[in-house]
């Protein structure tokens, strides 16, 4: 929720799209003076009983108005940045939490209403979109005895398919077919990469790269074309700080907008507005059954950010809107929105629907280079180390050279074995990457005349 | 024999009692280098810390051949190694700068009068001349009468506004080219979080500059911008130098804020996050659209302000008047158009570290 007036401790400036919140705020977030006479009713209805259990903001809304406040942002984003069409096949990612439990069962009512209205249309010139879900079984590398997770997939399966109709297709991936179609093969090459991988925070982030991966390949596999992710403001505050304390100030504008298109499934955040708090409440409030499996709790900077945005958020409850407020005002890339959709086919009803405010061109910054291990946009020092890549011998170096310092720093090994080791653990997709980006073609070019080329060790033998 | 040798090079450090400094290889390591962790000896901690400012100082051309320079003067640890380590490079390195030794005094019994004391040595200690501002002299309040009058609560706000403006009026007088802060590269960290926490956009673009304010009458350098404080500290209690380490009376029981708290946590487990922060900060892109205050004159005695009236006569304004919340918080002041910079001052006291205003150029 966008901090109402009195609250905000911040200098911020407003701009279009804060005025464009508040005009969301304002109609569910009435001012104070009205509320003082009748503490007993909610702020919004003023009829119903607030949930005043709950405390905070939040309690001053019943439980009616509460959630259709939080569809609200969550429609408002989805509409604004053209996120999901009628043509379009969407696959949420979903972990078994609280943020993608609300945004499954948010896209689940989006799809219902609109199949609704396809139903009572009589040209049934709208189609309804799809929605396949996505689970990514991690089993493999945080130690769940095997009973515990075949129950909590069951779970899964039982509860997707309760929000049918529309039918929805789940699929459930273990992490490590991202690095072998062989499934013990892979949960070898996939431990043994991890191992390779000697900080904490570094580990943690590399599977967080994984996951995105592997959600990548089942998105472009099953014809989906976009990809949800339940990923709300405390999530994002959170990233925000822990992206600025790894160096990564200039590519975190790039992970943190509503629309991230730099992958092959553009990946949505419609749930960025959101606190986690929010959601979890509609959780107990809609008994939205959630499946906790055992989640290593998060190591190193992390978790230290995690537990210092939590501390902050305590202290301010809209410090986490501030946080990410502020982060949004970095200039943006050019893929951080939906690509225009200029097909004839698209008809002018849906056109004029999506209402999009979308970036003016020549305010995003266009990059050409991502580091290929976390696909962030390269800045300027490290393109200039890429562009200094001729020395480089092996692939390996050329890989790590093409990579942001960021991942350098504490992903990657720092001697040559390890390095030579890790290199070809790497699952194959990432590679690909690599080869595509801009060292990609150097480093092709010189595999093609590599037995013409005399080394330096040859050299000396 | 290269087996044998390799042993006993391995064996020795044992028998010194200790380890080899990873730098010389020759004396004993006696510190752990806090940057980096390195172990290493006295002598070559010396030579890199200065070595290190020295590099910042060539690299983004701080100072010109010839140019008077004030070191804002506290008598506290950053000011004095800032002091100390700026007279030997210039000797060193023939930089060829007038170094001046600039306090301000604010007249807060206890604490200033005490710290000045140091400053007063120091002026002696490294021969240069020291020239001393005063709040009393500057706006006719103390620090200890401004107290008097308003109590505990915003104090912090009359003194941080009031210094920065003592700081220019002092380099003036000294009519310096610029002036030398001793923030370091725990501050600036601590500034950009802040900055992103306060929501606080067009700081937060300006925050990691080393040198700021070359639109306005005297430019503010950091050369400690990427010096750690811990190593600033190590630097000081290794060399002995003479500084004054009381928190300030009234802005007592050395109160840290979340942020630093949060700091000196990342600091334990990864140092290099205290330069990743800044080097964030400098890469963050801030669009061009994004209004930024318009910077004008203050219609009452020139100083630089964004505003009618300078925040410093705002206040003075209404302390002389009797009305010492005016231009506090959110209250309607002289400044009815929408201001800036004043409603943090809730917010920041639990989150901040430092109280007293001394990160706001």
């Amino acid at each position: 929720m966008a901090c109402n007036a009195s609250s905000c401790q911040s200098n911020c400036y407003r701009d279009e799209e804060q005025a464009r919140e508040e005009a969301v705020d304002s109609s569910t977030n009435p001012v104070a003076d009205d509320n003082n006479q009748n503490q007993n009713v909610c702020v919004k209805c003023k009829s119903n009983e607030p949930m005043s259990a709950t405390g905070g903001d939040d309690g001053r809304f019943c439980a009616d108005c509460f959630r259709s406040n939080l569809y609200g942002k969550f429609r408002l984003s989805v509409t604004s940045y053209a996120m999901i069409s009628p043509t379009d096949n969407v696959l949420v990612a979903f972990s078994g939490g609280t943020s993608s439990r609300v945004a499954l069962q948010f896209v689940h009512e989006m799809q219902n209403k609109s199949q609704k209205n396809f139903d009572a249309s009589r040209d049934r010139s709208l189609p309804v979109f799809g929605v396949g879900v996505a689970f990514i079984d991690e089993s493999s590398i945080v130690p769940v005895p095997s009973h515990e997770i075949d129950k909590a997939i069951q779970e899964i399966r039982l509860l997707v398919s309760n929000l049918a109709p529309p039918r929805k297709e789940l699929h459930v991936v273990p992490i490590e077919n991202i690095c072998s179609s062989n499934s013990s093969d892979g949960r070898d090459r996939l431990k043994s990469l991890l191992d390779v991988v000697s900080d904490a925070t570094g580990k943690e982030d590399l599977l967080l790269h994984l996951r995105m991966l592997s959600l990548q390949k089942i998105a472009s596999e099953n014809g989906y074309n976009r990809l949800v992710l339940g990923s709300c403001t405390s999530r994002i505050a959170c990233h925000v700080i822990s992206a600025t304390v790894k160096g990564q100030g200039y590519s975190l504008p790039a992970d943190m907008q509503y629309v991230d298109a730099r992958w092959e499934t553009p990946v949505v955040l419609p749930l960025r507005d959101c606190l986690a708090q929010e959601l979890n409440i509609l959780c107990q409030l809609d008994g939205l059954k959630t499946v906790e499996l055992l989640k290593g709790s998060c190591a190193g900077i992390n978790g230290l950010v995690s537990s210092f945005v939590t501390l902050l958020q305590e202290e301010n409850p809209s410090r986490e809107c501030t946080i990410v407020r502020t982060a949004g005002k970095l200039t943006p890339f050019h893929f951080n929105r939906i690509p225009e959709n200029n097909d004839s086919n698209l008809l002018s009803a849906t056109r004029r629907r999506q209402k999009r405010y979308n970036l003016k061109p020549n305010e995003s910054i266009s990059s050409e280079s991502f580091c290929p291990i976390c696909n962030s946009p390269l800045n300027k020092s490290d393109l200039l180390r890429l562009s200094n890549l001729g020395s480089c011998q092996t692939s390996s170096e050329s890989f790590g050279a093409a990579c942001c310092s960021s991942c350098r720093f504490q992903i990657l090994p720092n001697d040559p074995s390890s390095m030579e080791n890790f290199y070809t653990l790497l699952p194959q997709p990432l590679i690909a990457r690599a080869k595509h980006s801009s060292y990609g073609n150097l480093s092709l070019l010189r595999e093609q005349i590599q037995d013409c080329l005399v080394s330096d060790s040859e050299d000396e033998s | 024999m290269l087996a044998v040798e390799m042993k006993e090079a391995a064996a020795k450090p044992v028998k010194a009692g200790g380890r080899l400094c990873c730098i010389c290889n020759k004396r004993r390591a006696a510190l752990k280098r806090p940057k980096t962790l390195e172990q290493i000896c006295r002598e070559c901690f010396y030579e890199v810390f200065e070595e290190e400012i020295h590099q910042v100082i060539v690299e983004n051309q701080l100072f010109k051949p010839g140019e008077r320079i004030a070191i804002g003067a506290s008598g506290g640890k950053d000011s004095t190694v800032l002091a100390c380590v700026l007279s030997e490079l210039n000797r060193r390195h023939n930089y060829g700068l007038d170094l001046f030794l600039l306090s301000v005094d604010e007249g807060i019994t206890g604490y200033r009068d005490d710290s000045l004391e140091t400053v007063k040595r120091n002026e002696i200690q490294y021969g240069l001349p020291l020239k001393i501002v005063s709040y009393k002299d500057l706006y006719g309040w103390t620090m200890d009468e401004i107290v008097k009058t308003i109590g505990l609560k915003n104090n912090c706000t009359f003194c941080g506004v009031f210094r920065r403006q003592a700081l220019d009026r002092g380099a003036a007088l000294l009519k310096v080219d610029k002036l030398a802060t001793g923030h370091n590269a725990d501050d600036i960290a601590e500034t950009v979080l802040l900055n992103i926490l306060r929501g606080d956009i067009a700081r937060l673009s300006r925050c990691t500059s080393i040198i700021t304010g070359e639109d306005g009458p005297i430019p503010r350098c950091k050369p400690f911008k990427y010096t750690y404080e811990k190593e600033i500290v190590m630097y000081a209690y290794f060399k002995r130098l003479d500084y004054f380490s009381t928190e300030c009376i009234y802005s007592p029981n050395a109160y840290r804020g979340f942020a630093r708290e949060f700091i000196k946590d990342l600091e334990r487990i990864r140092p290099r996050a205290i330069l990743d922060i800044i080097q964030s900060g400098e890469n963050f892109r801030i669009s061009t659209s994004t209004k930024m205050p318009e910077q004008g004159t203050c219609e009452r005695c020139g100083y630089i302000s964004s505003q009618k009236w300078c925040k410093a006569c705002v206040l003075l304004e209404g302390l002389n008047r009797g009305l010492p919340k005016l231009g506090i918080g959110r209250s309607r002041g002289l400044n009815n158009d929408r201001k800036k910079g004043t409603k943090e001052s809730n917010a920041k006291k639990s989150i901040e570290s430092k109280q007293c205003g001394t990160l706001d150029f």
